[in-house]
């Protein structure tokens, strides 16, 4: 365990904020990997990278607020110490000079933002595509939409209420693209399971390359406890990323069962 | 795999001495089936109790610089009922190894019961679970207890026709002893040892870093106690021991059946090594083996206690 003072505090969204720390290590990380961060006596959660600059030595994490613990990390400010351990598991497959196209909905957008930044020093033609409930909740939106006019790529925003962007469900307009024929080397995506689980058929039916970053219960977080298994991979080992072909080893659960901490499944 | 790796356990046929030791990745049939291709000759399985337990909140394990693991997971696990289907789909797969239930209960009637109902499962044999050291009511407070530690074994010998394992705590003044009222009570083979218990505190924070604060401990640190209790228990009875306590390497392996063990767990190396560490230890035990003239790995168990 790491102890670290947090450099500073964001909100992005309601209910979403980042929180920069210094970390040799995890700035050093790859896209896609991902921390376990302690809330010192109260509890520790897995958390994606959402920043990495091992120029400055500096990472972060982007936490939505969803439960006792992460409300405990939405209240502190900079100066406070919370405790990390990791990068874990493994990233994104990253090629140079290709044309890729990344899905992203809610706080799924932390691990992508980095991955479109490597990709975009990589010289890739980048189609990201991201999703929201509304305007206010997208994630990153000037990050990405700064990121992306600098190359030859493009942002298209889907928003379930059409306050922004196209409306309805970014899967429909990843969807429309392919339909219209266009060729992508590879499809990344996080974000609301059952999100990734469409973005999945879809890519299984165009047959395009995929990687989709998932997200367990944890405990361990270095494939001891058995906690976040799916079929036979371990996510915090063998993931968080899984190509298609690994998703299609495991599609009785991808998209439909996740373990509860008592070992149980239900349904994601 | 070599015959010269296979060992006959209590009646068990393993291809090979390793088996994966209870609480690693044991809560799902997929998961104990990829350790068993990947080379383990058994498996057992995370400890069932009657109910369903979540376990403790997290941090539920802390890597202690270069001494170990350090584990406080509470005996999360799915409840017997619904872990004896996923023997079940363990079972389908046609793999031969067997797969060895451990069980837990707050009561030699709860043992019994969950141990019943994974026989019926299926399960190839019980490990009683008698030395989490982290749970109250349960684990090392049965097994502190000679009076406990029998009452248990019988019980259970009592209910199930398999083979009965009987996992002992380090946490004792004399584990030869209770090794001795486990066996008097029909256990058919001990498995020696659990973790060792520990703490972590977080020096900037001043806070415990496990959420139950104590937590046991794991990995190479714990060798050579587990081999000197393995040691101890081989004089004391004569049902077979299994090794368990920071096995990493071939060596390792080689060493606990020297001390007297028959076959050997491994559990905190896959952290580092993955399910590969299976058939690294049991390639290294049977170049061991044949580079010293013997015929099966059998021979080489308890020789330490010639000298």
């Amino acid at each position: 365990m790491r102890t670290i003072k947090l450099l500073s505090v964001t909100a992005e969204a309601p209910a979403v904020k980042s929180f920069v720390f210094n970390d040799v290590l995890c700035s050093k990380g790859e896209p896609g990997q991902f921390v376990m961060i302690w809330i010192p006596g109260l509890d520790e959660v897995p958390m994606s990278l959402s920043t990495l600059d091992p120029k400055r030595g500096h990472a972060a994490v982007t936490v939505e607020r969803v439960g006792e613990a992460t409300k405990a990390l939405h209240n502190k400010k900079a100066g406070d110490t919370i405790g990390v351990r990791g990068p874990f598991g493994n990233n994104y497959t990253v090629s140079r000079a290709s044309k890729v196209m990344i899905v992203g909905g809610g706080t799924g957008l932390a691990s992508l933002a980095p991955l479109a930044e490597r990709l975009a020093k990589e010289r890739a033609e980048i189609t990201f595509l991201m999703g929201a409930k509304t305007r206010s909740h997208l994630l990153f939106h000037e990050r990405i939409h700064t990121l992306l006019s600098m190359a030859k790529s493009r942002l298209i925003v889907a928003t379930e209420d059409g306050s922004f962007g196209q409306r309805g469900l970014v899967t429909t307009s990843a969807g429309k693209l392919f339909k219209q024929g266009e060729k992508f080397r590879m499809v990344y995506t996080c974000g609301p399971e059952r999100m990734m689980q469409k973005m999945f058929l879809l890519a299984e039916k165009f047959r395009v390359p995929f990687e989709a970053s998932l997200e367990r219960f944890m405990r361990c977080a270095i494939g001891l406890c058995g906690t976040c298994v799916i079929g036979k991979y371990r996510v915090c080992k063998e993931g968080p990323v899984f190509s298609g072909q690994q998703l299609y080893a495991v599609k009785d659960e991808f998209g439909r069962w996740r373990k509860g901490f008592d070992g149980r499944k239900t349904k994601v | 795999m070599s015959s010269r790796l296979a060992v006959e356990l209590v009646g068990l046929r393993l291809s090979n001495p390793t088996m994966l030791a209870a609480g690693i990745l044991g809560l799902s049939a997929a998961s104990l089936q990829e350790a068993v291709k990947q080379g383990a000759g058994a498996v057992v399985s995370k400890s069932v109790g009657l109910k369903p337990r979540s376990g403790y909140g997290n941090p539920a394990v802390f890597q202690v610089d270069d001494c170990g693991l350090l584990n406080a997971m509470g005996l999360p696990n799915p409840g017997a009922k619904h872990f004896a289907r996923e023997i079940g789909d363990f079972k389908k797969d046609g793999l031969r190894a067997p797969i060895i239930a451990s069980v837990f209960g707050f009561s030699a009637e709860e043992f019994t019961e969950a141990a019943q109902i994974l026989v019926k499962g299926g399960a190839d044999a019980v490990e009683l679970n008698v030395s989490c050291p982290h749970v109250r009511k349960t684990g090392s407070e049965i097994g502190q207890s000679l009076r406990l530690v029998s009452e248990v074994v019988k019980r259970v010998k009592r209910a199930v026709k398999k083979p009965v394992f009987v996992k002992l705590t380090p946490n004792v003044a004399d584990i030869a002893e209770v090794a001795e009222a486990a066996v008097g009570a029909g256990a058919d083979a001990i498995v020696a040892i659990n973790t060792v218990r520990g703490m972590a505190i977080d020096i900037e924070t001043a806070c415990p870093i496990l959420a139950n604060k104590v937590g046991g401990l794991s990995g190479s640190s714990l060798k050579p106690i587990a081999v000197r209790c393995v040691y101890e228990i081989y004089e004391a009875v004569k049902v077979p021991v299994v090794g368990c306590g920071g096995v990493a390497a071939w060596q390792d392996a080689v060493e606990f059946m020297l001390a007297g063990a028959s076959a050997i767990q491994v559990g905190t190396a896959i952290a580092s090594q993955g399910l590969g560490v299976f058939r690294s230890v049991s390639n290294g035990i049977d170049r061991y083996v044949r580079n010293k003239g013997f015929r099966s790995v059998k021979e080489i168990v308890g020789l330490s206690h010639r000298c």
